[in-house]
């Protein structure tokens, strides 16, 4: 808590000293500002559309993440478990994966907007293709992690390949792609932001780099404080989630 | 006939040789214990027995037919570690015994998922379990997880038992547990058994018989160049001292007879 306060008492002192200098200044608002202009942003609808754009900013960027590390999560899991399974797949895509997360994601974002337009479906595919390939060689590493020995218990019982994959593999891999989807939150967001930041017509990027362009600091400063509590949220809950469904793995560590 | 034949089998890691000419005959039943120093392939011999690879050279029989190249419920096998799967309690990792090979998915159909879970708190009363069914297994002492092990192996109804170093992690006390837990299943079960030790007296107290793997040749200037074969096969009933017992009998024969223990040796 303590390191909270500090940095919310210097941003005070820091936007009293400059008040005191230029009442106008637009840099360091004042918190009560801050404050003010938030209460405005949550409650009051758009004068020409009639809609609290704050609310739909934040339900078109938090629907393009889902969807974005939704598909991630997917495709990593498939991907990590044919990886860390099957030696064949391993032999031919695990070089090809390592390579393919090299590419750095921003650097092809004009690719889709090219391919994909300027809609939702870019967006959604630079999420997704900036996190699956790390999430890929996460789970395809835990995967290949789990004890030889389970699998050939397993083999003794009867258990097919698939039955291996979805009752011995998959739900160890749970947790883990958890914690993966965690660790590529930070990535989502940033390659989120700037989509929208480039082309967007709404979502809490969009508001951010549109409101820039004429200092409107209170408003940028909500938002980003925003942006932080949702993330802080969505690991939270992703914690929650993982202690709830898979207690055995808590067991372990 | 005999149950189990090996006959004369080789097994090679690249240009390495692990084992050769390993030959035996076990018959239905039988309890092998299996003791050698570290590495020198005994648990590759209890892979090639549970079919996990092939033999480079030579070939396995069970029952008259030869093995396949892939593990299946014929045999069941428990490990030093490893054994049981975390994400499972205790009770489902019995009902898993059934219902990893029920179908492709391995999953059973829910009628006899009930059967099944009835059928797993029976057993794991037996075993002295029962009160930890809905625990996992990382929250159980190493002897119950090994004891769940050995009872998931058997609930698959294996006709061979292979067990690696099974007690090789626990105390001595547990460890006396363990093999009267071992011997009353056995006992029940009579199926054939083959256990690697690094134990001798667990071999000779648990075995019928003691197989000890040694190499044979040995070139000083490359320890690896041979591998390493069956050097004893040890009559181990009777707790592995037959001699022993008749050199007891015939010394209440000698008392009776009042002659000196020593001229009746002969
Ligand atoms: N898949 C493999 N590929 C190459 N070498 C192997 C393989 N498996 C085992 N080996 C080698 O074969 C030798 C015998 O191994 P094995 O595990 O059978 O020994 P062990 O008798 O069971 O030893 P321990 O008592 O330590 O368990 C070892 O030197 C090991 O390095
Ligand atoms: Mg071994």
């Amino acid at each position: 808590m303590v390191p909270f306060v500090l940095v919310l008492l210097a941003y005070a002192m820091g936007s009293e000293a400059r008040r005191a200098v230029n009442p106008a200044d637009k840099l360091l608002p004042a918190p009560a500002q801050i404050v003010e202009t938030a209460a405005r942003l949550v409650a009051e609808p758009d004068r020409r559309s009639g809609i609290i754009l704050f609310w739909q900013d934040t339900a078109s960027s938090l629907r393009r993440l889902a969807l974005g590390v939704g598909i991630g999560a997917g495709l990593g899991l498939l991907f990590g478990l044919a990886i860390g399974l099957l030696p064949l797949v391993r032999t031919s895509f695990s070089g090809f994966v390592a390579v393919l997360s090299m590419v750095p994601p921003l650097a092809i974002l004009p690719i889709l907007f090219i391919v994909f337009g300027l809609g939702e479906v870019s967006k959604v595919a630079l999420i997704a293709i900036g996190i699956t390939p790390f999430l890929i060689r996460d789970l395809s590493a835990r995967t290949s992690e789990l004890p030889f020995e389970q699998l050939v218990k397993a083999q003794t019982l009867g258990a097919s390949s698939l039955a291996i994959a979805l009752r011995v593999a998959l739900p160890q891999i749970m947790p883990r792609l958890i914690q993966a989807v965690r660790l590529s939150l930070g990535p989502a967001w940033l390659f989120l932001i700037a989509a929208e930041a480039i082309a967007s017509q709404d979502g809490l990027g969009y508001r951010i780099f549109l409101v820039r362009r004429y200092l409107a600091m209170d408003v940028i400063l909500t938002y980003v404080i925003w942006i932080t509590v949702i993330a802080f949220a969505l690991d939270w809950l992703l914690a929650r989630l993982s202690r709830r469904l898979y207690p055995w793995a808590e067991v372990r560590a | 006939m005999s149950f189990v034949v090996v006959d004369n089998i080789f097994q090679h890691y690249g240009r390495r040789p692990i084992l050769e000419r390993v030959s035996i005959t076990a018959q239905e039943g039988e309890f092998v214990s299996i003791v050698g120093a570290s590495g020198c392939g005994k648990s590759t011999f209890l892979r090639l027995l549970l079919d996990q690879e092939r033999p480079t050279r030579g070939q396995i029989t069970v029952d008259g037919q030869p093995l396949t190249g892939e593990p299946n419920r014929s045999r069941g096998i428990v490990f030093q570690r490893y054994s049981v799967f975390p994400h499972m309690t205790v009770r489902d990792n019995l009902v898993a015994a059934e219902a990893l090979g029920a179908n492709l998915f391995g999953i059973l159909p829910s009628p006899k998922r009930r059967a099944a879970r009835e059928r797993a708190m029976a057993s794991l009363d037996r075993i002295g379990l029962a009160h930890v069914a809905h625990q996992y297994p990382a929250s159980l002492s190493g002897g119950m997880q090994q004891r769940l092990a050995i009872a998931q192996a058997l609930a698959g109804k294996p006709r061979i038992l292979l067990l690696d170093e099974p007690f090789g992690a626990l105390d001595p006390g547990t460890r006396e547990k363990m093999h009267a837990f071992l011997m009353d299943l056995r006992a029940e079960t009579k199926m054939t058994v083959f256990m690697v030790t690094h134990d001798l007296p667990e071999a000779f107290k648990l075995g019928d018989r003691v197989l000890a793997f040694d190499k044979v040749r040995w070139d000083p200037h490359d320890p690896e160049a041979f591998g390493a074969t069956i050097t004893y096969d040890f009559d181990a009933r009777d707790g592995g001292i037959p001699y022993q017992r008749i050199k007891e009998e015939t010394h209440v024969l000698d008392a009776t007879d009042e002659t000196p223990p020593l001229a009746s040796s002969g």
